[in-house]
Order: structure tokens, then sequence, then C-alpha cells
């Protein structure tokens, strides 16, 4: 145990407090210089959920979220490694955002209008399409969340979940008790013992969950029903249009490095490649670099930092991981998926 | 001797204002700075529908009631577990503060054992303990022991008869899919925290009885004994009036930090208000008032509590007169 509970919410409480009563606005491009300055980019991510981000036996952070900050960190300090995580529960992520804690939340994070247009934040874009689900023990015999009446659910508070979970129970007309943890180890070691009858989260999470945390994965099945539209992306304070624009375009060049078949591997042929929308990409033909206040080569940093998005995608989650999700909604959007970019252009 | 009164009077009506004045000026930069950073605020969520359930109330509770009802729906369950907590913890501990106090070896190494491991422990963790020892141990809900015909013990807890909620007279708990339905459920999240808390605080309680029967002179005790009062006599008509004025003080702040610590609820599950407030942070993003909230609520706890104290000081001061 580190602090005890009640000291952490106090101290985000009076950081909280002590941001609120400091005057000076965030000033345009200030992000970007801080991150200059200390050449480090400091990135939340969760406290572990593997495929998004989590800490190896040695420290080292890995997942699709992970991947983000990597790739940011090419684009603004020419090196994946200047990277701090701050690892963050459900519950701090906004707190330590507004506060300044870090520079960029990518984690885990569903895009919604409370989230959006209250917080003082903004969502950049969307990483990661995914949908609530259920796991459930196979012994109850369920092959439906319709069947779940009168099951208590085990989920973690601070999060989308919570809400989804009563609201679509209600729709259904079926009565559900959901048991709330703060923390995701509590909650998820609750279900495990038999406390709940089903677990609910995102689905990516669900697979994680089951294939690493379970003591024998196929004693669950993750049920049919996906609840929620759950769009996962990185997150950025208000105030400060040109970060916010950089983290953006960072994450849409990754997508189009997809569409035009860039790869980590075949980066530097690529760079010769006579398609003009390739050579702009790359900062071979005009310099987008500047307009976005970061050098001409900043997406074939990111690229050769972390692949395209369909690279990291398979490495951290898809077919190459252990989690072997479907690309699905997240395949390109020529390819029947929803993974769309605005040109680079 | 008026004059000065006066000059007092009006020194202390001075210091409030500016007290006032400051507070009101930290609010005003707050909103002022919460605005100019886009983040809303203010207390219009209170009366929206809260759009979320919780799992176990003494109030009834549905998500589309409002998100005051669901904080009082914390509330109570606060209280729900903080009282009886109180109760044991006050009943156990006067036990244990007399068991060291014992002429009885083996009872005294018991107690004082007792204290230092619960007292040594942080409570955070005995509760997980609790929680998990609990929860590991009984059967699942599908398989749930049957301890009289309409009794019935699981990891969904305990379940009992309860006054039906719908015209129905008794709401009897009955064997069903996912487990235990009806009648009214003891969770072991709460069971959990009632006996982490009560036993924690027993500790504490130990040691103030202890000490507040160690704080009557000897001279008086060999004295009672002396005029030939029995050790009953002694310990009720000299050594416990006598005791409690110093027990009393130091035994309300412990019913408080009990109050308190019962808001490590939502490390294990309980919706007491500390969770309900914490999810009501989550879905409206209105940090600053939820924990305002929160404050203003343990601040009147806390109030009540201490002229509760000062009331039950001034009896127990009467009683000592008579005795
Ligand atoms: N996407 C949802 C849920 C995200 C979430 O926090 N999920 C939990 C359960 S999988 C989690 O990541 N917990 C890990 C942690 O708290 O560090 C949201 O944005 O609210």
């Amino acid at each position: 145990m580190r602090l005890p509970n009640i000291a952490r919410r106090w101290l985000a409480a009076i950081a909280l407090l002590m941001l609120l009563l400091h005057l000076s606005p965030a000033h345009a491009g200030k992000t970007l210089d801080q991150i200059r300055q200390r050449a480090q980019l400091v990135c939340g991510v969760s406290t572990g959920v593997i495929g998004f981000s989590s800490a190896d036996s040695q420290g080292r952070w890995n997942g699709l979220d992970v991947d983000v900050c990597r790739a940011i960190a090419a684009a603004v300090l020419n090196d994946p490694n200047k990277v701090k995580y701050v690892p963050l529960n459900a519950q701090q992520r906004f707190t330590a955002l507004q506060s300044g804690e870090v520079d960029l939340l990518s984690r885990n994070t569903t895009w919604t209008l409370t989230r959006d247009a209250s917080l003082g934040l903004h969502f950049t874009a969307v990483t990661y399409y995914d949908g609530q689900g259920f796991l459930v023990p196979k012994r109850l015999k369920l092959t439906s969340a319709k069947q779940l009446k009168n099951a208590e659910i085990c989920v973690q508070s601070g999060t989308t979940t919570e809400k989804n979970l009563s609201d679509w129970f209600k729709a259904q007309g079926i009565k559900v008790k959901p048991v709330v943890f703060e923390k995701f180890e509590a909650s998820i070691k609750a279900f495990f013992s038999g406390r709940c009858q089903a677990y609910t989260t995102d689905a990516s999470a669900l697979a994680f969950i089951r294939s690493k945390e379970a003591p024998k994965p196929d004693d669950y099945v993750v049920l049919p029903e996906l609840i929620s539209k759950e769009p996962l992306g990185p997150v950025v304070r208000r105030g400060d249009d040109e970060w916010f624009a950089i983290v953006k375009w960072v994450i849409f060049a990754l997508i189009e490095a997809e569409e035009y078949g860039i790869t980590q591997a075949n980066l530097e042929q690529m760079k010769a490649s006579p398609d003009p929308a390739i050579q702009r990409l790359l900062g071979g033909a005009e310099d987008t670099g500047k307009l976005l206040g970061l050098e001409r080569d900043w997406a074939a940093r990111a690229v050769k930092a972390v692949g395209n998005y369909g690279e990291m995608f398979q490495r951290n989650v898809g077919s190459a991981s252990p989690l072997k999700l479907p690309r699905g909604l997240n395949a390109l959007w020529n390819k029947g998926g929803l993974m769309y970019a605005p040109p680079v252009r | 001797m008026q004059g000065r009164r006066q000059r007092e009077l009006g020194i202390q009506a001075l210091l409030a204002a500016a007290l006032l004045a400051v507070l009101w000026w930290l609010l005003d930069v707050t909103a002022a700075n919460m605005a100019e950073r886009g983040i809303r605020s203010g207390f219009d969520f209170l009366t929206e529908p809260a759009g979320f359930a919780i799992g176990e109330s003494l109030l009834p509770f549905d998500s589309a009631d409002s998100t005051l009802l669901a904080l009082a729906a914390g509330l109570a369950n606060t209280l729900r577990v903080a009282l009886p907590a109180i109760l044991i913890s006050t009943l156990l501990g006067t036990l244990i503060g007399l068991g060291r106090l014992s002429t009885n070896l083996l009872l005294r190494g018991l107690c004082t054992a007792y204290v230092e491991t619960l007292r040594n422990v942080p409570l955070l963790l005995q509760l997980l303990a609790w929680y998990f020892v609990v929860t590991d141990l009984l059967p699942l809900a599908s398989e749930a022991l049957q301890l009289t015909p309409h009794v019935f013990l699981s990891k969904s807890g305990l379940s009992l008869p309860w006054f039906g909620g719908d015209g129905s007279l008794i709401d009897l708990p009955l064997r069903g899919d996912m487990g235990i339905v009806g009648g009214a459920a003891l969770t072991p999240e709460f069971l959990a925290l009632l006996l982490g808390l009560s036993l924690y605080t027993a500790a504490y309680v130990a040691e103030t009885v202890r000490a507040g029967i160690q704080s009557v002179p000897r001279g008086q005790s060999d004295a009672a004994l002396a005029l030939g009062l029995t050790r009953a006599q002694l310990f009720r008509l000299v050594l416990l009036p006598q005791a409690l004025r110093s027990i009393i003080p130091p035994l309300t702040n412990q019913h408080l930090s009990l109050t308190k610590n019962a808001s490590l609820a939502v490390a294990i599950g309980y919706p007491d208000l500390v969770s309900v407030a914490n999810t009501t942070l989550n879905q409206t993003g209105r940090a600053a008032e939820c924990i305002a909230l929160i404050m203003a609520v343990y601040l009147i706890l806390s109030l009540l509590t201490a002229w509760l104290s000062a009331w039950l000081e001034r009896r127990s001061g009467r009683w000592a007169e008579r005795s």
C-alpha cells in the first residue's frame, strides 16, 4: 500500500484547489515549450490494462495508449523514450490533467459530452472504438446479458461503465445490483473470488482481464452484447490550441501512414516515393511541421518510433498480441472500419 | 468592565467578518478561474437525475432519482454502518480495557496483544483482509448455505426475511437463478466494514478506558476497600463516575474517527457517502463542489458529536456529584 486512500484524495483535492486559485490561464503554445524545456513528455496512463498501458517487470511501459505517447515524444522531442508515465486510476485521471500534473492523458478514456464540455478538457481523436461488455463465469451457463436479472455486478468507480450499466438494464426493465470499487485490482479480485455474477467494463479490457487475471481463463466467457459506445482517445487541457493540434495530428498521421502503406520497416524507401501525398506526410515536399510548430519530419519520426496505426494495433492488442482482438470497428474506413483521418495536407 | 466586554465583542465580530470576506474572495477567485479554464461549476447537478444505481441502500433509491437523494442514501449508508460500529466498539473496547487492568495474567496478556496488534496494522489493510477473507470463505451465491428455512449465507451476504415492499407483509429470501432473491441482505461489504471498524476502534477505546480508570488516584481505591466496599462497589461507586469524566472526551473522539474512517468503505465496495460522492464527482465533473459537500457533511457530523459529548460530560459530572 502506498499513501492511504484518504490522504491521496485529499492531496488531489488540495492540488485541484491550488490550481483553481492559480491565476494565470494556460498560454497558447505553453505546453510545447515546457515539454521542450524539460526534454520530457509527461503522459498519464492507467495503472495497468494490458494492451493499452501496463508496465512490465522491468518497469517498461507498453500498449496502444503508451505508443501514442511515444509517437508524440518522437514527433516533438525526436526521441520516443523521453516520456514519463504517470499511472492514474479511473478517478484520478481528469484531476491530474486539469492540474497540469500530466501534459496528456492517454488512458482508455471514453469521449463523452460531459467530459468534453465541462471539465476544461479537449478530447483529441479516437484511437480505439470500444463498447462495454460483460464477463461471466461459465458455470452460470449464460448466453446473453439479458439473463442477468437480479445479478450482482462488479464495476470500478469513476468510469462511464457505472452509468451505462444502470442505463442499459433500466431500458431492458431488468434489476441488477452494482458492487462498486474504487480500485481496479479490488474490483477484479472480488469478481474472481465469486462475489459477483458478472464483471463489466470496456470489452477490450475484458479480453485482458479474462486472459491475464482469471485464475483459469477457460472458466469465464464474455457475453455477446456490447451495451454502449466507448470511443477511447487521448485528452488535453483546454487553453492551448497548439498542443491540442499537435496531439490530434500525430494520431491522424499514424492513421494516414497506414492508409498509404507506410510502415516502420519501409519508411526509408517510402521517403523516395513519387506519391505527393506520401512526400507531404513524410516531409519530403512542403513543410507541414512548421504549421504545427514542429520539425519537418515530425510524422516520419512518429512512424519510425511506433509504426503506423495498424502496426500499433496488431502489436499491442491485435493478432500479434496475447489479446488477439479483431480489428473490427478499428479497421481503416476503406477496409470496413471507422478509422478515418482528415487529410494531412 | 462593560467597555472591555464590548471591545472584545467588536474584535470578534471584525474577525468573523474578515474570515467571511477571505472565504468569499477564495470562492470568487476559484469560480472565476474555473470558468476561465472551461470547467463548469455550480450545484445545479444536485437536482438532476443521478443516472447511476446504488447497490444497497436503506433509503429506497432508483437511478432516475436526484443526485441529492443519492447522496442522502450514501449518508444513510454511512450512518447505518457507523452507529452499530460505535456501539460494538464501545462495548468491546470497554471489556478489553478492563481486561488490561485485570489481575489475571493471561487475560491481561491477551487484551494487551489485541490492542497492540489492532492498533499497529493500518485500517485499510484490515478492511481488505476482512473483506477478502469473508468473500473467499463463504459459498457461492448459487450454493448458498441455508441456516434456517429463510436465512441464507453466501458470498452475497446474509439474507434475512424483511418487511415486504409492495403490498406483501413479509419478503422472504428464496433461491433464484443468480443466487438469493428477496429479503434483506447484510452484504459482505457491510459486514467486513462493520467488523473492521468495530474491532479497530475497540483497541483505541480500550486504551481510553484503561487510561481513564488509571487516572483515578490509587489512594481512593485503597481507601474504598479499607472502608469495606466490595470490588464491584468500588468500581461502580468510586472509579467509574470519576473515570467517565476523563473517558468521555477522548471516547467521542474515537467515535468521530470511526465515522470518518467509514469512508474507507469505497475500497471494499460499500456505497457510503464518500463512495456515492465520488461517483457523482466522476459523472458530473464537479470536483470542487463534491469535495465541499463531503467536507460540510463531516463537519456537521463532527459538531453534532462534539455537542453530544459535551452534554454527556455534563451529565456524567452531575452523576459523579450525586454518588
Ligand atoms: N472507458 C471507460 C472505462 C475506463 C476505465 O477506467 N476502465 C477501468 C477498468 S478496465 C480501468 O482501466 N482501470 C484501471 C485503472 O484504474 O488504472 C471510461 O473512460 O470511463
